[in-house]
């Protein structure tokens, strides 16, 4: 999960996101479900802003890619917070159920 | 003398019957505490954004644990306020 800064415009928005997806992808890895959930407000104020913009991830990746998609994350200056989290058995059925229930929620609206 | 048990009340006696508190994710078969769902969450603390502890929330040890990372990974994302007032 990635929070970007909310004063990238849409294109650069999807710019930042297309580039660390394509990273993980580089290096051996695949994601596996992208999730742009666009701007909202944060709980408490982050580098002086209010809202952010956040992208949930989900890939699959060997080891050694994590370091390398965390040094490019802590050095990019739209990225005001980043977190990358261990999936266990039980999150990666639950992440899929969900998204089965959104997507047939999609298709029969 | 009047025994212990002699004793009568004119109007019974009022005790409390409380509901008996249950592991919410054990009953409904929830396996993963999702950070992302910030609603959710928020049933779990008070209105300052503190955790409510497991006497009240009545979760079984491993669930607490669970919902605890959970609350604090929400917390850094700033899903949940770490401090507040009138969360809800």
């Amino acid at each position: 999960m990635v929070i970007f800064t909310p004063v990238l415009a849409e294109d650069d928005f999807k710019a930042a996101q297309k580039k660390f997806s394509d990273l993980i992808k580089e290096h051996g890895g695949v994601v596996t479900y992208a999730n742009p959930w666009g701007l909202r407000s944060l709980a408490y104020p982050i580098q002086k802003k209010t809202t952010g913009l956040y992208v949930v991830l989900e890939f699959d990746a060997p080891t050694e890619l994590i370091a390398k998609v965390e040094l490019q994350l802590n050095r990019d200056e739209n990225v005001m917070r980043h977190m990358v989290n261990k999936l266990d058995k039980h999150a990666v059925a639950y992440n899929l159920r969900k998204r089965n229930k959104n997507t047939a929620e999609v298709v029969a609206s | 003398m009047a025994k212990q048990n002699d004793i009568k009340y004119l109007t019974s006696t009022r005790v409390e019957k409380r509901a008996k508190k249950y592991c919410r994710f054990k009953k409904l078969g929830i396996k993963y505490v999702d950070y992302k769902d910030a609603e959710f969450l928020k049933k779990f603390v008070n209105d300052q954004g503190k955790m409510l502890p497991r006497r009240i929330t009545g979760n079984s040890l491993k669930f607490q644990r669970k919902v605890a990372h959970a609350v604090k990974k929400a917390r850094q994302m700033a899903l949940l306020p770490y401090v507040t007032d009138l969360l809800k």
